[in-house]
């Protein structure tokens, strides 16, 4: 039987999305395999129970389960060597993570830890007529991708951004749950894992947006920025930025940068503002239903990956918006 | 007591000309021609971190790359920045090498190094971004490890205190050492370098091993000792029809109106609705 095992992510008992949209994506996979596939679901943490049930209507036939205090919070020293020997006990063939800040970490020290390959930050999925996994990987900057195969060590393992594969359908599905053992010594770790400290993210989370209002460098200041929030908040839209938005200290944080170190989007229609169109941008919203750009550059990259361009100050499109529908 | 830092530098393709970069039709080899190779972007924040390091417990910083020789450059850059000696790995045998088998590479150059304390390398770096490096390097070196640090703190010189950047948040550890750290951007602002620290980087050593200058297994290098192999490359195309909007500015927003409405987008004009309204109307 094959296994494709996902990496059950979850903070403070919450899942990350992308394991949903991992599990929808396993599911394809399994499609694609010959013969009987298993998707299993490999979930740590304190009392983190209460997942199991959402793992199964997204598609695991299976959930690992390792539940203990020491747990809690992640800890590379601690995670990793429980799957490790998780996976060298059960030989899954594809093994995926998210490319979270956790799931970056953690899936290459597994993999080091197994001596098996990573396709890291995949864009697409592939089983080939041999039965192997077939990544697509984006590099420089996502102006080149490149087919990664992982062809004789196991498990085949895989990184992906939240945002990049679509969550599919609830079904019923009443998983098997299988408790791992977790007898790892924390005593004397090296590596302390103290506390873990969330920001209270306001507005309408950039990944739920029909509408996204993106701020480039163009801005150039942030009463601008604060323009582009009001406008967000008249469409029941979300914010978004560039990197050099970050740098300047206009936006909130990072938590808000579309593009290759940053979030993938997919909204129905994203407006960028004084963008222009650098590729480490524009891999990250090139599957949004309507590109709408504002440069006064008429020669502005963004211009070629847009459905339509308005070539004009962003400062007078800005006002007038405000105006027409404060 | 003195520390023996160590800082995992790569020497990328600037990341500014990325846009010119292309595929080969006939070859099918990317083509980078006349693009300027710069010490990947982040891994100066590692050198600074190295810098600041030594300037509070004393010691010294080793620089160390994988790459062909004309790396040189790039390490005597790090050297005139303010580390004391450079090592370039450098090997026919090396190329073709995923992240496994340059971890384990750049580990078996480190273990060279007598001893050492900290090794710190960039999150990603800016062409492959692979960002798995610098958790391997860790592994091979059998160390503690973090990635995505954004704040250094020593408490003293064998314990720091580390923050990571995670989904919408951070966290806090401890680490003692000997350890190993991805730094993020974020975590300091890389000195400029004085025409003093280019006058002295010209006395710096560099040293240039090879593989039989290094204790290894043949079958963890290069391309062999690469679990990953590549396939197709291509370029995609994202190119979109590029209308240009004419007219007056109250013209050319109307259109723009219009056609987010015919997207899908439920707004109402002098009269703004809010968040709520849009999910119920789901
Ligand atoms: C390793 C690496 C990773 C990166 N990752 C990311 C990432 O994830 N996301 C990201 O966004 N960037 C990333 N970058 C940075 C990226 O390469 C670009 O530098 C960045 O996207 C450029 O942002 P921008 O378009 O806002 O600014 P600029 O390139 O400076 O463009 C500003 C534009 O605004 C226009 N403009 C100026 N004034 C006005 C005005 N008054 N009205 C209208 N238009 C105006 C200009 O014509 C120009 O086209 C990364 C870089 C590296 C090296
Ligand atoms: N060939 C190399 N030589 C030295 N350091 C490297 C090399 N490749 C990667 N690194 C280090 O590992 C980090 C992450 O790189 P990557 O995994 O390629 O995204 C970089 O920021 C460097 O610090």
């Amino acid at each position: 039987m094959n296994k494709i095992w996902v990496f059950a992510e979850q903070v403070e008992c919450s899942l990350d999305r992308v394991v949903l949209e991992l599990l929808t994506k396993a599911k394809e996979l399994a499609r694609e395999m010959a013969g009987e596939t298993e998707i299993a679901a490999v979930l740590l943490g304190c009392n983190v129970e209460s997942l199991v049930e959402s793992l199964g209507k997204y598609g695991a036939d299976k959930v690992y389960l390792a539940e203990s205090e020491e747990l809690k919070l992640y800890n590379p020293s601690i995670y990793a060597p429980i799957i490790t020997e998780l996976v060298k006990e059960e030989d899954p063939d594809i093994f995926l993570f998210g490319a979270t800040a956790i799931g970056s970490e953690l899936c290459p020290t597994i993999a080091a830890q197994l001596k098996t390959g990573v396709a890291a930050h995949c864009i697409d999925m592939n089983i080939n007529k041999d039965g192997k996994l077939v990544a697509t990987v984006p590099s420089f900057g996502g102006k080149i991708v490149g087919e990664i195969l992982c062809p004789d060590t196991r498990p085949q393992m895989a990184s992906v951004k939240p945002g990049i594969f679509i969550q599919g359908e609830e079904e019923e599905r009443e998983p098997l749950v299988e408790k791992v053992e977790v007898n790892i010594n924390t005593e004397n770790l090296p590596l302390k894992a103290i506390s873990l400290n969330k920001k209270e993210i306001k507005g309408v989370p950039l990944d739920k947006a029909e509408i996204v209002f993106c701020g480039g460098f163009g801005l150039g200041n942030k009463e601008n920025w604060e323009k582009l929030e009001r406008l967000a908040g008249l469409f029941g839209g979300a914010v978004a930025c560039t990197r050099p938005v970050v740098d300047e200290g206009w936006a909130p944080g990072e938590h808000l940068m579309i593009g290759t170190s940053g979030k993938s989007v997919r909204p129905k229609v994203y407006i960028g503002f004084g963008i222009s169109g650098a590729t480490h941008h524009v891999c990250g919203i090139k599957d949004s239903g309507l590109i709408i750009s504002v440069n006064n550059d008429e020669k502005a990259a963004i211009f070629e990956i847009s459905d339509i361009g308005i070539v004009e100050d962003l400062n007078k499109v800005l006002d007038q918006l405000l105006l027409k529908f404060s | 007591m003195a520390l023996n830092i160590v800082v995992c530098i790569k020497p990328v393709p600037d990341p500014q000309y990325y846009d010119k970069v292309s595929i080969d039709p006939e070859t099918k080899r990317i083509i980078r021609e006349g693009i300027p190779t710069i010490i990947n972007p982040v891994d100066k924040n590692g050198i600074e971190a190295a810098l600041q390091l030594r300037k509070l417990y004393g010691g010294k910083v080793t620089v160390v790359t994988m790459a062909p020789p004309n790396a040189v450059e790039n390490l005597r850059e790090a050297l005139a920045m303010g580390a004391d000696e450079a090592i370039l790995l450098s090997d026919r045998e090396f190329g073709g090498a995923d992240t496994l088998a340059t971890s384990y590479t750049l580990a078996k150059g480190i273990e060279k190094l007598a001893n050492f304390d900290i090794v710190f390398c960039g999150v990603e770096s800016a062409d492959g971004a692979t960002a798995q490096v610098s958790s391997q390097l860790g592994e091979w070196l059998g160390i503690p490890h973090l990635w995505n640090v954004f704040e250094i703190e020593a408490e003293d010189e064998r314990n720091l205190k580390v923050k990571t950047k995670v989904e919408n948040g951070s966290m806090d550890w401890e680490i003692k050492l000997p350890c190993l750290l991805g730094v993020a951007r974020e975590v300091n602002k890389p000195r400029f370098i004085s025409a003093m620290g280019i006058i002295k980087a010209k006395k710096k050593p560099i040293s240039i091993w090879g593989r039989d200058d290094l204790t290894l297994e043949d079958e963890r290098i290069g391309l062999t000792g690469s679990p990953t192999k590549a396939g197709e490359i291509f370029e995609p195309d994202l190119k979109r029809k590029g209308e240009i909007l004419k007219g007056s500015l109250e013209e050319v927003v109307d259109v723009l109106t219009s056609k987010v409405r015919a997207a899908g987008i439920n707004i109402t004009e002098g009269k703004g609705i809010g968040s709520e309204e849009v999910s119920e109307d789901e």
